[in-house]
């Protein structure tokens, strides 16, 4: 507003040409399919977590209307939670729901937790003296190693879960921790150790060389020098195992029965029973999601990282 | 290393004599030689058995978990075994075979998994379009990228109830509703076989397609920008610009990321066991599904073995030309 020319249309100098609306018009045309496109696919993504939610909060009138914003079209309730012995009046109450469900969720974490430790170092190892030393084992090189551990991936796990069933039974580990412990490590020990062959190759090995030329032995370079410098890679290979552990089913529907089953087994049996009680299926299964999304959120970098390994060579 | 594994052989001799209730001590046995056998590569080799330790425990482990539960696998394959009956493991040559030969119901979940392979591909024009929009300049790109990231965190079985069972479902789900107001009268999803495929599939996709998406994500940026601004001078619009510089740079990442997305697929089973358990009419059914369900409602487990050993040589000669294939094609163009 510096004087009355400049707010004259007359004496605007640059117009735009009809070349530079049509560009301008394209660009906007782009941006809004890639945004609509962007939003269109959230949506789809988070909608069936939120109608989860909120249908956890619902009563059976709420379900049958097809209620769907709480507060604006149905008042939400405590329904669901309190069928699990989760919701604030029933917090302080006996519940054998609750119980159950606290029993199975540590089930999963231990199980899970423990065996992601294992497939890490188990992996990490494996994946080190694969990616720095030259191995012969009668016939089998380097390369053929690596492939041993990593066809381990296409194996489906239902040809194992027949054969160990058998045989868990007569190791008595059926229905235990252990056992799942043991299967779940194996399950994820070929993308660890895919992650951390990426992960080590990427470090340079002058730097191990200049470790053992100040009198450090092989193990010590590896454990003072490398580890903290592949920390990242790491990471990201746990957090991946602990997902794909959190969510496996097969096996432990397969192989627990009362004392070690995990929380998917129990939400899979809930499935079945419990007809239209629609709210306590949705907390529960809410409940047992919820430390993924947790993670996710967290971890995400970790996560993006870890499956991007090995995508670029 | 000799006197421990006579000291072990002594050991499994000695159960027969003295009757142990369970294997269980085998396992011990088998840990403590695994150690023995790794100190003993230190004290044997020295410097270069250090090295071996890195790799031994891995290799054990794998060799211990796989080779001996899948030797066992090919006896009990050729045996008539229920679990639920008295007498026990019998051989029974290959009946199995034949029995497998005239099941209806294990070559139709063997087609199954034809399709529901088949559904990849547009899984992967889904996931490529997706990682296309995400590498734009874009706002908020870390909440989008988490958002698209949740559906493969979460566990198989609860979107088969949060998605199969109350989204889909016919009466109250917000999907019928959806179907309804569009004018669908009836909308079961699992009543038709061909919708219901259709529904397991994509739900399957929902999970999976996150992960196809990071793959090409991180390819795409990969590719270096100086290319698409060259393509861009040299007068190439977006499209072509796509199809002649991006699509073929993309080509061995797209074909690592469809090759694992094939072996997740071959093990689909949770959505399938949980949503339809097989209906209708076997119309959804996994070979895994089907497997499990020959296990948990008859307990056949010779039977059932047999099935996953065939479905096992099946996977190793598809996914061997596979990768022949992708190889082939996956070589560079110059």
């Amino acid at each position: 507003m510096t004087g009355p020319s400049m707010t004259t249309p007359d004496t605007q100098i640059f117009h735009d040409s009809p070349i530079d609306s049509a560009y301008r018009a394209r660009w906007w045309a782009g941006r809004v399919a890639v945004y609509g496109l962007l939003i269109l696919w959230a949506v789809i993504c988070l909608f069936p977590v939120y109608w989860t939610l909120t249908t956890s909060f619902k009563m059976a009138p709420d379900v049958m209307k097809g209620h769907m914003v709480p507060w604006v079209d149905y008042s939400p309730a405590w329904l669901g939670w309190r069928s699990l012995g989760l919701s604030p009046d029933t917090l302080g109450d006996e519940s054998t729901v609750r119980a159950e469900f606290l029993k199975r969720f540590s089930n999963s974490a231990v199980v899970s937790l423990a065996s992601s430790v294992l497939a890490v170092v188990l992996g990490s190892l494996a994946a080190y003296g694969l990616s720095r030393f030259s191995y012969k084992f009668a016939w089998m090189r380097n390369a053929d190693i690596s492939f041993f551990f990593l066809s381990q991936l296409i194996l489906p796990p239902v040809v194992l879960a027949l054969p160990m069933l058998v045989l868990y039974k007569e190791l008595a580990l059926l229905d235990t921790r252990i056992g799942l412990i043991l299967l779940y490590t194996l399950s994820v020990l070929p993308i660890v150790i895919w992650i951390m062959r990426d992960q080590f190759s990427s470090i340079p090995t002058e730097l191990e060389e200049a470790a053992l030329v100040d009198g450090l032995s092989i193990w010590g370079a590896f454990l003072t020098i490398i580890l903290p410098i592949a920390l990242p890679g790491m990471v990201a290979a746990f957090i991946l195992s602990l997902v794909l552990t959190w969510n496996e089913y097969f096996f432990a529907a397969l192989l627990t029965s009362t004392h070690a089953n995990t929380l998917p087994v129990m939400v899979a049996s809930q499935t079945g029973s419990q007809g239209i009680s629609w709210w306590s299926m949705a907390a529960l299964s809410w409940a047992a999601i919820l430390p993924l999304i947790v993670i996710g959120v967290v971890l995400e970098r970790y996560i993006i990282k870890g499956m991007a390994a090995g995508a670029v060579k | 290393m000799i006197l421990i594994a006579a000291g072990q052989l002594a050991q499994v001799l000695g159960w027969y004599a003295f009757g142990f209730e369970n294997w269980r001590p085998t396992l011990y046995a088998y840990v403590l030689w695994a150690i023995c056998l790794c100190w003993g590569q230190v004290l044997q080799h020295g410097e270069h058995g250090k090295r071996t330790l890195f790799v031994l425990p891995a290799a054990l482990f794998v060799i211990s978990l796989t080779v001996f539960p899948l030797l066992f696998g090919l006896i009990i394959a050729f045996s008539d075994w229920n679990l639920s009956s008295p007498t026990g493991r019998q051989f029974n040559d290959l009946d199995n075979v034949w029995q497998m030969w005239a099941d209806p119901f294990y070559w139709n979940a063997m087609l199954n998994m034809v399709w529901y392979v088949l559904a990849i591909l547009v899984e992967y024009a889904i996931a490529f379009g997706l990682a296309l929009a995400l590498n734009a300049e874009i706002r908020a790109r870390k909440f989008f990228r988490v958002a698209f990231l949740l559906p493969l965190m979460l566990s198989p079985v609860a979107v088969s109830w949060m998605i199969g069972k109350s989204m889909l479902e016919p009466r109250f789900g917000p999907i019928a509703r959806l179907g309804r107001l569009l004018g669908w009268d009836d909308p079961s999803f699992f009543g038709n076989p061909w919708i219901a495929k259709a529904a397991i599939m994509v739900m399957d996709a929902w999970t999976f397609i996150p992960f196809m998406m990071i793959m090409i994500l991180a390819g795409l940026q990969a590719i270096p920008k100086e290319l698409n601004e060259a393509a861009k001078v040299d007068g190439a619009n977006g499209w072509r610009a796509f199809w002649e510089v991006t699509f073929p740079m993309m080509l061995p990442v797209s074909i690592t990321a469809i090759l694992i997305r094939i072996i997740f697929k071959l093990k689909l089973a949770d959505i399938v066991i949980n949503v339809t358990s097989g209906g209708p009419g076997g119309a959804t059914d996994t070979v895994t599904s089907f497997i499990f369900r020959e296990y948990r409602d008859r307990s056949n487990v010779g039977y059932g073995t047999l099935l996953a050993m065939v479905y096992l040589v099946v996977i190793v000669i598809v996914m061997t030309v596979l990768m022949k294939l992708a190889d082939r094609f996956a070589r560079p163009r110059t």
